[in-house]
């Protein structure tokens, strides 16, 4: 057998792991705890270095959105590189919708050789929800595909069939949406993830804890990790756009109401509440192996959310 | 069928700038059904062109705008109205204007913008159903292209942005991937969205794209 020359690569790149990986906490048992790093429009990365300092030792990685939205932003490899750079770990978002299979492929292969661990593979929004609405979509694989792309490269074959002179090893992550309707396509989906390789699940934003029991119960009888996707609500109005506008996200009037009553100007204490009640109540019975937190721009009250759902990393 | 839109008449006076003498061409086909080259909307064009001052030299009406030979020889019938127009405003899709373009040698602009293959849902209505892809899925969709009809041309099953069975990009647009799910449901075969579909190839023709039936040696090609 021919000896592995990576060693050698990450060596001379110098390539470090401030961090246990995903698949380390996760095969450890531990509740997986991840924030989400939301690169700026514009070269300026003053705010988003303070955020990844801020997080990197207060969650166990940081997703790294691209294109979010499909919104032109600095660049999720990049950003996950500055991550590593600062001692934290990143958890790299692919998207299918602005890079071909040549330069997803191309990427990869940059990205192992700089050490990143962890890949969530996503299809991508839409170019008309973005700000480059005349962009061509490109769309030339989607979530399913670039899981199967993953596991290839992992063979040491592209997708063309020829081969690598190297493997590369990654985590493969999808997301989910337990709140799909109708919901049985999206398991049929779901189960096709798994199916192409993915070993952990992050879903998309969910609010009512007695549904997401219902769909974990399904989803246990996965071999899959699942953590629990959790985005900040920061007002009643923030809530009912989302009910309104995003599909897959429903927020219980309950939590509207709670929203509504709270002084103005607290509204985003009540959602930090809410939010640390529900990371209390998803580790405390067993809902998901962890949980995801996007705080979408408010990346600064990640450590008060955590702190009120009286979780410390170090001491999981 | 080819789906088209004319384009507005002041982007249409724009292309046709500093040209005085205009010879219209129209589709008997595609285009009459979409209302934007059919006989009433070539009058009314030359009518229209006349009222800002243009002379109309004369028109065509094709019987089908994308036929070479055809237009060749219908252009030939016309010539000196043809001849003397300093140029021709083809009301046809895309490829019927390319089709004056292959018949003249006199400049040839388009009055219409070409939007896609579509079904004729009812008088007027029109939906994209087929994508032209060359690599035809259909016998494990239930007969539902999710290349032409799903926004994001998904092969392995809906995204997270089915809403109600309704694409969210647009609300007025079914969810290929539900109907996709229902039609297998119906005919019980789920599994066939459970196989995975790998990445297409999106080269199965090869831009631009040109075919030849081939004929069998000794059989007759002259057709």
């Amino acid at each position: 057998m021919r000896v592995s020359n990576m060693d050698k690569v990450f060596e001379e790149l110098k390539v470090r792991h401030a961090k246990p990986s995903i698949k380390e906490i996760l095969d450890s048992g531990k509740f997986l705890v991840t924030g989400e790093i939301g690169p700026p429009k514009g070269p300026d990365i003053t705010e988003m270095i303070e955020h990844i300092d801020l997080l990197k030792d207060k969650v166990h990685a940081m997703n790294v959105t691209d294109n979010q939205s499909s919104v032109m932003r600095y660049p999720s490899l990049a950003t996950a590189l500055i991550i590593k750079e600062r001692g934290g770990e990143p958890n790299l978002q692919v998207t299918c919708r602005d890079r071909n299979r040549l330069a997803i492929e191309a990427d990869l292969l940059f990205a192992y050789t700089r050490g990143i661990r962890s890949v969530l593979c996503l299809t991508g929004d839409s170019i008309p929800v973005g700000d480059h609405k005349d962009a061509k979509p490109v769309f030339d694989l989607e979530s399913i595909q670039l899981l199967n792309l993953i596991r290839s490269l992992e063979e040491g074959k592209d997708l063309g069939g020829n081969e690598l002179n190297e493997p590369v090893n990654f985590f493969k992550g999808a997301i989910v949406t337990p709140e799909a309707n109708p919901l049985e396509p999206q398991l049929l989906k779901f189960e096709k993830k798994v199916e192409a390789g993915a070993e952990w699940f992050q879903t998309q934003a969910i609010y009512d804890m007695e549904h997401f029991a219902k769909f974990m119960k399904i989803a246990r009888q996965y071999p899959v990790k699942i953590q629990a996707g959790l985005v900040l609500l920061v007002s009643a109005g923030m809530a009912k756009y989302m009910n309104k506008n995003v599909p897959g996200v429903f927020v219980p009037d309950k939590l509207i109401n709670e929203l509504a009553a709270a002084e103005k100007g607290k509204a985003i204490d009540v959602g930090i509440k809410i939010m640390a009640r529900q990371i209390k109540q998803i580790r405390e019975q067993g809902l998901a192996d962890g949980v995801h937190i996007m705080a979408i721009g408010k990346e600064d009250v990640v450590p008060r959310i955590l702190e009120e759902a009286e979780i410390d990393i170090n001491e999981l | 069928m080819i789906i088209t839109k004319q384009k507005a008449f002041e982007a249409i006076l724009k292309e046709l700038e500093g040209m005085e003498k205009i010879f219209l061409v129209g589709c008997g086909d595609c285009a009459t059904l979409c209302e934007t080259g059919g006989e009433d909307q070539v009058k009314e064009m030359a009518e229209k062109l006349s009222s800002e001052g243009k002379t109309i030299t004369g028109s065509v009406l094709l019987e089908v705008g994308c036929h070479e030979l055809d237009a060749k020889k219908e252009f030939r019938a016309h010539k000196d109205e043809i001849e003397s127009a300093d140029a021709l405003l083809v009301m046809s899709c895309g490829a019927g204007c390319q089709s004056a373009r292959a018949a003249v040698e006199k400049p040839v602009f388009p009055s219409n913008d070409s939007l896609f293959l579509g079904n004729v849902l009812r008088y007027g209505q029109f939906e994209e159903k087929c994508r032209l892809c060359g690599d035809c899925l259909l016998d494990v969709t239930g007969a539902i292209c999710p290349v032409a009809r799903c926004h994001k041309g998904i092969l392995n099953g809906p995204c997270g942005g089915t809403n109600d069975g309704k694409c969210e990009v647009d609300p007025e647009k079914d969810c290929a991937w539900t109907l996709i799910y229902q039609q297998l449901e119906k005919e019980g075969k789920l599994e066939k969205m459970k196989a995975y579909q790998p990445p297409k190839n999106w080269n199965a023709v090869l831009k631009p794209g040109r075919h030849v039936i081939e004929r069998k040696k000794g059989g007759d090609a002259s057709e």
